[in-house]
């Protein structure tokens, strides 16, 4: 790394001050100032071979095999909150996206649109824990792209990233294939990052001790898949919590869902913050948690698989799919009675991913 | 949670459960009216009336402070924020009411108003110190749980000399809604709907008492029990008005004893009183026109009333075609018999104010009870 560095110092004069320097028009122009930032910044910290060859794209060779892409835009406020930050979150999002089609995920691309005056010490942590995330998620970063707007247009930063990964030959999960009579499994508590986010919102004056789930679920993914083939399909509940999640499955794939409120793993501060927000943890977001959808017979096994991994150890059978022409997710909740799971109307919180 | 899980004990509920069903007279109906949009909320959302005796019956009040707002005076608001420097601070359930021409707060707000979300009267406060160049104005709405907030606001802007803050007052009484059920053709004449006893409200009684309702119990002999908002607080008090109503009793009874005492919080009254007056008349949403049912800030602190710096007048505005939320909020209708329901009025697209706030009771039914519509009609 000594001799790009050596170079970068004679190419653009004065380094970057990481210290007391912002972003500024000229840092999105395509001139120096942008070479500088690409150069200092985005390349020395998510450096792999195909960023190294300065191009305009990246030319990949894949393995063989259904390719799965996605793409996330992230524009969470505040970037910064327990547990992680937009750089992180960007990463674990797309990552979890593709990795709920059962594909490994290989490659990402990532586009800045940073408002000028952003200080770069901030946009420097965001880099590196981006960067962080890729290398422990066994993930590049590819490709990227770096715009910077006017003050007052953009609220900090906003990150983009694309995705690519590969299916392993004879997987198939999808949302429209869920049947009455599967089980559905959640890998651990809802609710964790949504409550963290707002914790973090300066108009609440309480403290709270949650900290966000973001994580990369390949992995988990990769071990169920071993455990279970049959599982029918994976689905991260981001935006719009576990219930949102659930309504989608049942939609796509014709069917209704019966869930038992006491078997949804919540903590406690979670409970409690939402009860005093008057919100419900069914719909809070998370970033590190995924339900699946599985034939009865290898429920058990799965969840036993699950709860062997770092990120599946509170995992839990929340519930059944039936048969239900109207789709409703109905819930037995803990009181004893039974009550509709319906969609999400309005925002429950705002910019939370 | 501690004194939050226990009072969601699904064992408990279902001891009560079988307590009432050996209670109930078979003979006999018990139509209940839950005054509050909390109780409604509870209801739905535990599904406590799975748990019910089916000669139980539950009938929405109309105690949702969002839902009662009649659209005039949402017009007012929405004519405020329109104005050039003035920031219009609203609890977050009135943002999505429609107002006359299907226009909300939020559609407001994103035309370009000031708009912001607050948690409390004092956040609104909060905005005045930091926007000196802003008229900020607070949109009060609620019964008298939220009253006395807005009065130590009041007080507070005094207090600190604060020129550019004012509320726009729109707080309603319990008692006086209750009176005019209970005087209501439907119920006294007409007997379209059948009321035995009522729920009384949880967070209103505390700052009120529970003696303002011995007047109804004894005049218009209906049982009142005062009823918390946990699932377990509507089973036990339901189970009370079953046994007063079994024993031909028609008593003021208090099953929030946590909370509630016979005269209720004497220092948020005082603070009331010495901030607020009473209207001649206010219209509700549902109830019309109801005679001494609201408060405005009084003489003493007129700077501070926006109805009053603004030169604000009230016009009626006239309801949606079909929305029946007047009928549903006195207890006439039920959700489902309003042909908007469920097709052109949803909490997505609401029409009427019912299908907005989530402790209106369309709202309630559509997002937690509509399956049993479906299995009623299959």
């Amino acid at each position: 790394m000594s001799a790009p560095q050596a170079r970068t110092r004679r190419e653009f004069g004065r380094p970057l001050n990481f210290k007391r320097g912002v972003i500024e028009l000229s840092h999105g122009s395509g001139g120096r100032a942008m070479a500088q930032l690409i150069n200092e910044l985005f390349a020395k910290y998510l450096a792999n071979p195909w960023l190294e060859q300065g191009n305009d794209q990246a030319c990949l060779e894949l393995p063989a095999g259904r390719v799965a892409m996605t793409t996330d835009s992230y524009v969470i406020s505040p970037l910064f909150f327990p547990g992680g930050d937009i750089g992180s979150l960007a990463v674990h999002g797309t990552i979890n996206d593709i990795a709920m089609s059962g594909a490994r995920p290989l490659h990402l691309s990532a586009g800045f649109i940073i408002e000028a005056g952003f200080p770069l010490r901030d946009l420097k942590q965001i880099v590196e824990s981006m960067a962080g995330a890729a290398r422990a998620a066994e993930v590049a970063v590819v490709t990227g792209d770096t715009k910077v707007v006017e003050r007052g247009k953009a609220d900090g930063v906003f990150i983009n990233t694309t995705g690519i990964g590969v299916i392993p030959a004879g997987l198939h999960l999808s949302g429209d294939l869920a049947q009455p009579g599967d089980c559905i499994l959640i890998n651990g508590t809802i609710g964790d990052h949504g409550v963290a986010v707002m914790s973090e919102r300066t108009e609440l004056d309480f403290e709270v001790s949650v900290v966000s789930d973001s994580a990369a679920l390949h992995d988990l993914v990769r071990v169920m898949v071993a455990a279970a083939p049959q599982i029918r399909c994976l689905r991260d509940p981001t935006r719009g919590g576990l219930a949102t999640t659930l309504n989608e499955i049942a939609r796509q794939s014709n069917v209704g869902m019966v869930i038992q409120e006491a078997a949804i793993p919540v903590l406690p501060e979670v409970s409690a913050v939402c009860e005093l927000l008057g919100l419900d943890p069914l719909y809070v977001a998370n970033e590190g948690k995924l339900i699946a959808v599985c034939p009865p017979q290898h429920a058990q096994s799965l969840v036993d698989a699950m709860k062997d991994h770092p990120l599946g150890r509170k995992s839990a059978l929340i519930g059944e799919v039936a048969a239900d022409p109207h789709h409703f997710v109905r819930m037995r909740t803990a009181f004893g009675g039974s009550r509709v799971v319906d969609w999400l109307s309005s925002e429950q919180l705002p910019r939370i991913c | 949670m501690k004194y939050i899980d226990e009072f969601r004990d699904g064992v408990t509920a279902s001891g009560v459960a079988k307590q009432m069903t050996l209670e109930v007279k078979p003979e006999r109906k018990y139509n209940l009216m839950e005054f509050c949009g909390g109780h409604t909320h509870a209801i739905y959302r535990y599904g406590v009336r799975d748990l019910l005796p089916d000669n139980v019956n539950m009938i929405h009040g109309p105690g949702c402070p969002v839902c009662v707002l009649p659209i005039g005076r949402l017009d007012m608001a929405l004519h405020l924020a329109d104005r050039d420097g003035v920031t219009l601070c609203t609890y977050g359930d009135m943002l999505r009411v429609p107002g006359s021409k299907g226009r909300s707060l939020l559609k407001a707000k994103a035309e370009g108003a000031d708009i912001r979300m607050v948690y409390s009267a004092a956040d609104a406060l909060k905005l005045a110190h930091q926007l000196p160049e802003q008229q900020v104005v607070f949109f009060a709405i609620g019964f008298e749980t939220t009253t006395p907030p807005t009065a130590v606001a009041i007080q507070t802007a005094q207090a600190r000399g604060l020129e550019n803050f004012t509320v726009f007052c729109n707080h309603v009484l319990t008692p006086s809604a209750i009176a005019n059920i209970l005087e209501s053709p439907d119920v006294r004449v007409l007997g379209t709907v059948p009321i035995d006893g009522f729920l009384g409200p949880a967070h209103v009684s505390v700052v009120i008492g529970y003696q303002p309702y011995e007047f109804f119990a004894r005049e218009y002999h209906k049982p009142v029990v005062i009823s918390g908002f946990e699932p377990l607080d509507v089973m036990q008090s339901i189970l009370m008005l079953i046994r007063q109503l079994n024993s031909g009793r028609a008593e003021v009874e208090n099953q929030y004893i946590r909370a509630v005492s016979r005269h209720g919080n004497i220092k948020a009254k005082r603070m009331v009183a010495e901030v607020f007056e009473l209207r001649r008349q206010f219209e509700w949403r549902g109830l019309g026109v109801v005679p001494y049912s609201a408060l405005r800030i009084n003489d003493r602190y007129s700077q501070f009333d926006a109805e009053a710096r603004f030169n604000l007048n009230y016009a009626p505005a006239k309801e949606h075609n079909g929305c029946e939320c007047g009928a549903i909020l006195r207890g006439v209708l039920q959700p489902m018999d309003c042909k908007l329901f469920a097709t052109a009025c949803t909490p997505d697209t609401p029409m009427g104010s019912c299908m907005v706030s989530s402790e209106g009771a369309c709202a309630a039914h559509y997002i937690y009870g509509r399956y049993q519509d479906a299995a009623e009609t299959a």
